[in-house]
């Protein structure tokens, strides 16, 4: 008796020994047409306690042990997800086992497929997994269809959820997309910078080792079209390829490729790297400015069956924010090119300016560090 | 020949890049048979496998046995307390099923529900069970400990120590003197709290490990707020040296030698220790101040564990949340905003003092006030809170 006092006294202010994460499972559905193709990501941790899968019992689960067990992982598992379309129950059946590893361990991802009788207006998911085990057990459910994405917890409290699914107009999809590309172009600084610093020196020509204005608008405006076209053109192709899944770039080598970009485009105004060939600069930095872009349209989730429609929408997007972001760069920098101002302060300190501030990105994404608020 | 770059470089380069593009998709097909997935946090040959199976498959067999199922409630309950993993909650909890939604439980199912309740800080219903525990039971000691416990993080000092008084005959005096000596401590009269534990545990005898565990924690940390960080040292040294497993000691004493600068020591105290949360916040703070090779690896699992957390809706751990956005991601403005919510649930000094620290980097003076107001309502004797006092006062507002 005494030894249970002092073992619960032991609690006193130990609320902060709160530790692991508890049990929690990942369970992706999408919704096509009548089929829903499911994954199901359970904890070995989980899986162990439930049904056993330590075959050896030497305290490590293997690959092995766990194939050996994919057939009762798959029987305990799907009879505890019932998903219903208008009151009939779609049969599910197991397709493939394969592993993931989360915050907190290695989970069994289970993919499964039920055929429900014809395509659902309204779903109904009763979810039962562990609980009977381990009652704080939920299961995080995602839910897609035509584009949209619904989240769900499920507890023992909340086991069965309904759910409307809605069908969304094909244009108002398109402009959602389009909005998002404005919008994240109008906040994308370092793509902003990017093509201002290649910009700059639009209006102007170098001439022995000063910047001179040009003498009329027509060879600022085709260096601006050739510049901001071979920019259009890269991360489009960038864009279309890594959003279509046909290549794929880690996150940090692209950020901070992009930083990169920034500081030598700046660099160039103050010591010429590359003279006269600026648009080559722009579609090869372009590209990989696509691939920044290309996550950012993941993010906002893609809708499988309206890919090219989210494609083409946030890409034009881009385009038109660009456009306008130039279209009111232009005529300034063209009225201003004689000064000094811009020829030195504009041009020169604000290079060194957007050089400084790259280069604290640069760090900040090669490190993973946050030096800056923004 | 042009001495500028080649632009034609770049380009190559680039498309070099996307030749080499590894696609990469999270699920994956391990290599081979013999790959290791997982860790289970006991062999199959451990005596606690052993004793956990046969809990386990005597309860199935009889479910509705109250006996059977507070045992083994209990014993999932310490593995929690071990090892800091809050599933053990989840099976200790599942073990009570069939009288968990009562109203009225048996006593000794209101103490446990009470017990995991308070640990997933649902502290309002704990205190209702506790409360109805002592109606039935005047005389049972492990309620009023936990009355004591629960009353002492929401900051009902006197309350507590009356909680602590209704020990007396139940439990040692050593352990009642403890209680008090704590409570005491954080109510003003730190010194004369320290002094009287200090005596009465060296005058007992014979003394249970896990008391002494305790009563040895208490020490330290009594010790660590009144500035005697030699002593505090020694006595976090001496309930290690109990061999108990407790999570909380661990976290304790990390904080005490981050505190110290002894960071090379927080690094082998936790070692092994990365699936606890908690632990591996602690861990990581030492690693950075190494600048250790793991530092950035840690910190991305401490930050995909929050953002797990957030998606299940768990907000337990916001406490460390806000450390996390203070130190690590330099985000004053955000650990505030933790900090604060953290506050409206408990008044602990740790939690204060990643208020005041927030707010201190944050610059907003008036943020702190709640904390400032708990210290000067409580009277607590604490040496970083009054150095983060002092900073505060000192600021412009």
């Amino acid at each position: 008796m005494m030894r249970i006092l002092i073992t619960l006294l032991l609690l006193m202010l130990a609320n902060t020994a709160y530790a692991h994460k508890p049990s929690d499972s990942y369970l992706i559905l999408n919704i096509e047409g009548a089929t829903v193709n499911g994954q199901w990501d359970i904890a070995l941790r989980d899986l162990d306690f439930a049904i056993g899968l330590d075959g050896n019992g030497d305290g490590e689960i293997t690959w092995g042990e766990l194939r050996a067990r994919h057939d009762a992982i798959a029987a305990y598992a799907l009879p505890r997800l019932r998903i219903q379309t208008e009151g009939v129950v779609c049969p599910t059946h197991a397709s493939t086992h394969l592993v993931d590893n989360h915050s907190d361990g290695a989970y069994a991802v289970l993919r499964f497929v039920a055929e429900c009788n014809k395509p659902p207006s309204t779903v109904e998911l009763n979810y039962s997994l562990l609980f009977d085990v381990d009652p704080q057990h939920k299961g995080l459910l995602r839910l897609e269809y035509k584009g949209t994405t619904t989240t769900a917890i499920f507890s023992p409290d909340k086991s069965t959820q309904h759910f409307e699914l809605a069908e969304v107009s094909r244009l108002r999809q398109f402009l959602d997309y389009a909005k998002e590309g404005v919008w994240h172009i109008w906040i994308g600084f370092d793509h902003i910078l990017f093509l201002l610093s290649l910009l700059l020196p639009a209006v102007l020509y170098r001439s022995k080792k000063h910047w001179e204005a040009v003498a009329s608008f027509h060879p600022a405006l085709i260096d601006v079209l050739k510049i901001v076209t071979a920019f259009t053109l890269a991360h489009s192709i960038t864009l279309t390829l890594a959003t279509l899944g046909v290549v794929t770039l880690p996150t940090r080598l692209v950020e901070s490729a992009i930083a990169a970009s920034v500081v030598l485009s700046a660099l160039n105004n103050v010591f010429p790297l590359f003279e006269g060939k600026r648009w080559m600069v722009a579609f090869a930095f372009g590209l990989i400015h696509g691939f920044g872009f290309a996550s950012v349209l993941a993010d906002l989730g893609l809708p499988q069956d309206a890919l090219l429609l989210a494609l083409v929408g946030f890409n034009l997007g881009v385009e038109g924010g660009q456009l306008a972001i130039v279209s009111v760069f232009l005529p300034l920098a063209y009225y201003l090119r004689d000064t000094l101002f811009y020829r030195r302060i504009i041009l020169i300190a604000g290079s060194i300016l957007i050089m400084m501030l790259a280069s604290v990105w640069l760090v900040e994404r090669v490190f993973s560090l946050k030096l800056l608020g923004f | 020949m042009s001495k500028h770059h080649n632009p034609h470089k770049l380009l190559l380069i680039s498309f070099l890049l996307l030749c080499n593009a590894q696609a990469y998709s999270a699920p994956f097909i391990p290599a081979s048979d013999s790959v290791v997935l997982e860790q289970l946090p006991f062999k199959a040959s451990d005596p606690t496998t052993r004793e956990l199976r046969r809990l386990r498959a005597d309860l199935s067999a009889n479910p509705r046995n109250l006996d059977k199922a507070v045992t083994l409630a209990q014993r999932y309950f310490q593995l929690a307390m071990a090892d800091g993993d809050p599933r053990f909650i989840g099976y200790a909890q599942a073990a009570l099923a069939p009288w968990w939604e009562l109203d009225k439980p048996p006593v000794a199912v209101l103490v446990q529900r009470a017990t995991l309740r308070q640990y997933s800080h649902q502290f309002t219903s704990a205190l209702a069970d506790l409360q109805q525990v002592i109606r039935l039971e005047p005389r049972n000691g492990t309620a009023w400990s936990l009355l004591a416990a629960i009353n002492m993080v929401q900051a009902e000092y006197a309350t507590a120590r009356q909680d602590c008084e209704n020990l007396r005959g139940l439990a040692s005096k050593l352990i009642v003197v403890a209680c008090i000596a704590t409570v005491d401590s954080l109510n003003g009269k730190a010194g004369q709290a320290y002094l009287s534990l200090q005596e009465t545990y060296a005058s007992s005898t014979t003394i249970p490990a896990n008391e002494k565990l305790w009563v040895l924690t208490r020490l330290a940390e009594m010790s660590d707020r009144l500035g005697y960080a030699d002593k505090a040292d020694t006595y976090f040294q001496a309930a290690l040296k109990l061999n108990i497993p407790d999570a909380y000691l661990l976290a304790v004493y990390a904080e005490f030698l981050l505190d110290e600068k002894r960071y090379s020591e927080v690094i082998t105290l936790l070692k092994g220790r990365e699936r606890s949360d908690i632990l591996l916040l602690r861990l990581a703070l030492a690693e950075k101040a190494l600048n250790a090779p793991r530092a950035a690896e840690h910190q991305e699992v401490i930050r995909s564990r929050f953002d797990a957390a957030r998606m299940r809706g768990d907000k337990l751990h916001i406490q460390d949340e806000a450390r996390f956005y203070l130190y690590f991601l330099n985000n004053p403005q955000e650990a505030l905003r933790l900090a604060q919510e953290n506050w409206l649930g408990q008044h602990e000094p740790s939690d204060a003092r990643i208020l005041m620290a927030a707010a201190l980097a944050a610059k907003d003076r008036a943020a702190a006030q709640p904390a400032l107001d708990w210290l000067a309502q409580s009277r607590i004797e604490d040496r970083h809170l009054e150095k983060l006092l002092k900073a505060i006062q000192g600021m412009k507002s």
